[in-house]
């Protein structure tokens, strides 16, 4: 009885993002999830006025997230796996060690892009808030419920490859420079969100308190871009700017491209799996609830 | 008039003026804390506004080339160099094994103390390669055409030797073996 009762809160909560656009589910031909208001929802009765779907909430509707992503999903994935086999391969047996780093260079191929997606994790963890708290889009909460944990990963891996690449290169796993500082703050945001965001009954107030995390901690972003810039650090400044020629040699360069793009695709790829899981599991409740109601009725 | 702010539009600009707010409020805090969120100081900043004797600090430069020297008390491998910011230099010693990536033109990081003569007692060095990455060809073949000089800083304009491949390295490297032989 009271997991059932959980099932149905999580079932309410979860109906403000489906109700919006139940009618436009329901219009779409073939659209797999449609939901059904139970008749004690305690969702106030949408306005009367009409609303056309905007820019903002085209890619809104769960049914055509599905229908969208079981299409873009094996491309997305097959994408990443080649990119990040040739990219590897690429940079850890063919291109140059550097001249006074030797081999322990290659700890960039996976460093670099990891301090890469921590930072646009994170970045799309706050836009994810703006869309919830502004726009109140449906898939935004569930996004960020997803983003969390596979952001917080990166940063870790990216904190952990960055101490054994300092061991060896500067002499020491960490210190307290401003770049390695604004990135370990950057990981407990990442915990504070993924806690946050899960530490409520009724998911919609965590969905709201963890947006409200996500925008303010975006403040860290410049912090750690600039941060080598800003103030001197022991980490060195960035190799590749917009302004100059990148001080790196094209045959380091491009398989670190190459790499950065196979693990974005493979975060791409990753958080669409698990947004995917999350509205499977979202509908699977609702059924079970349903069920349960029904046999209760009866 | 006002009317046409929607609920929306409200919304974002509360969002917008928090944001800005708590950017804002950020940017003056690290600005006041600035001295303290910098990791290390130069070598011209400690003789301008020298520390207090037996107080840690960072000290932060470029070794001077030539001014290395290794000696050994017992077991312990002692080092003495100068560390310089084109402005001021000030002698380093350090008793223990030094990184690797330790040379001379490298920059340094010493953690210690200033002792009243001047000098710098190191108990900690740590070396900060620069954002630099080329391989041992092309840099061999920038320091035979006599182009960059490790010892004396940072490579030459990024532009001139980062599309050089290794084999194109090798053949720069032949060719000012042969001039020069």
């Amino acid at each position: 009885m009271r997991q059932a009762k959980g099932f149905r809160e999580a079932h309410f909560a979860v109906c403000p993002l489906v109700t919006s656009n139940v009618r436009s589910a329901a219009e779409g031909a073939g659209a797999r999830i449609i939901v059904t208001l139970p008749a004690t929802s305690r969702i106030p009765p949408q306005t009367a006025r009409p609303s056309r779907p905007g820019f903002m909430n085209r890619f809104a509707n769960p049914g055509q997230f599905m229908r969208l992503s079981s299409v873009l999903l094996p491309w997305l994935s097959g994408a990443a796996v080649l990119t990040l086999t040739v990219g590897i391969i690429w940079g850890l047996f063919y291109a140059p060690a550097d001249w006074q780093q030797g081999d322990t260079v290659r700890i960039m191929y996976v460093h670099v892009p990891m301090a890469w997606l921590a930072s646009l994790g994170y970045f799309s963890l706050a836009v994810c808030g703006a869309l919830s708290l502004i726009w109140r889009h449906p898939l935004a909460d569930l996004a960020a419920l997803e983003i969390g944990p596979v952001g917080a990963v990166a940063t870790f891996i990216c904190l952990a490859t960055g101490s054994l690449w300092g061991e060896p290169m500067w002499g020491t796993w960490w210190v307290w420079d401003a770049r390695l500082t604004s990135v370990l703050v950057l990981f407990f945001l990442y915990l504070g969100h993924i806690a946050l965001i899960r530490a409520f009954d009724e998911p919609a107030r965590g969905y709201r308190a963890a947006a409200i995390l996500a925008i303010a901690g975006a403040v860290d972003l410049p912090i750690i871009k600039f941060s080598v810039q800003w103030w001197n650090t022991l980490h060195q400044p960035d190799s590749i700017t917009l302004t100059g020629a990148p001080t790196m040699s094209m045959t380091m360069l491009a398989p670190l491209f190459i790499c950065m793009a196979g693990f974005s695709l493979g975060f791409a790829a990753v958080v669409m799996a698990r947004l995917r899981a999350a509205l499977m599991e979202t509908r699977a409740r609702q059924l079970l609830s349903r069920r349960h109601a029904d046999r209760e009725a009866a | 008039m006002k009317r046409g702010l929607t609920r929306k539009t409200r919304r974002l600009w509360l969002v917008v003026f928090c944001l800005g707010g708590l950017g804002i409020t950020t940017a003056l805090v690290l600005n006041a804390f600035s001295s303290n969120i910098v990791f290390f100081m130069a070598p011209s900043q400690v003789r301008a506004h020298p520390p207090g004797s037996d107080r840690t600090i960072r000290l932060g430069g470029m070794v001077v080339a030539g001014s290395v020297k290794r000696e050994t008390e017992g077991e312990t491998p002692i080092a003495r160099f100068d560390v310089t910011d084109g402005q001021a230099a000030i002698p380093v010693r350090y008793a223990g094994i030094l990184p690797d990536l330790f040379r001379e033109g490298q920059s340094v990081v010493a953690i210690g103390e200033m002792k009243g003569d001047g000098s710098f007692r190191a108990s900690e060095v740590l070396a900060k390669h620069d954002e630099t990455y080329m391989p041992k060809e092309v840099a061999e073949a920038l320091k035979r055409s006599g182009k960059w000089d490790p010892r004396f800083g940072k490579a030459p304009d990024a532009a001139s030797w980062d599309t050089m491949t290794r084999a194109e390295a090798r053949q720069m490297d032949t060719k000012t073996a042969q001039a020069g032989g």
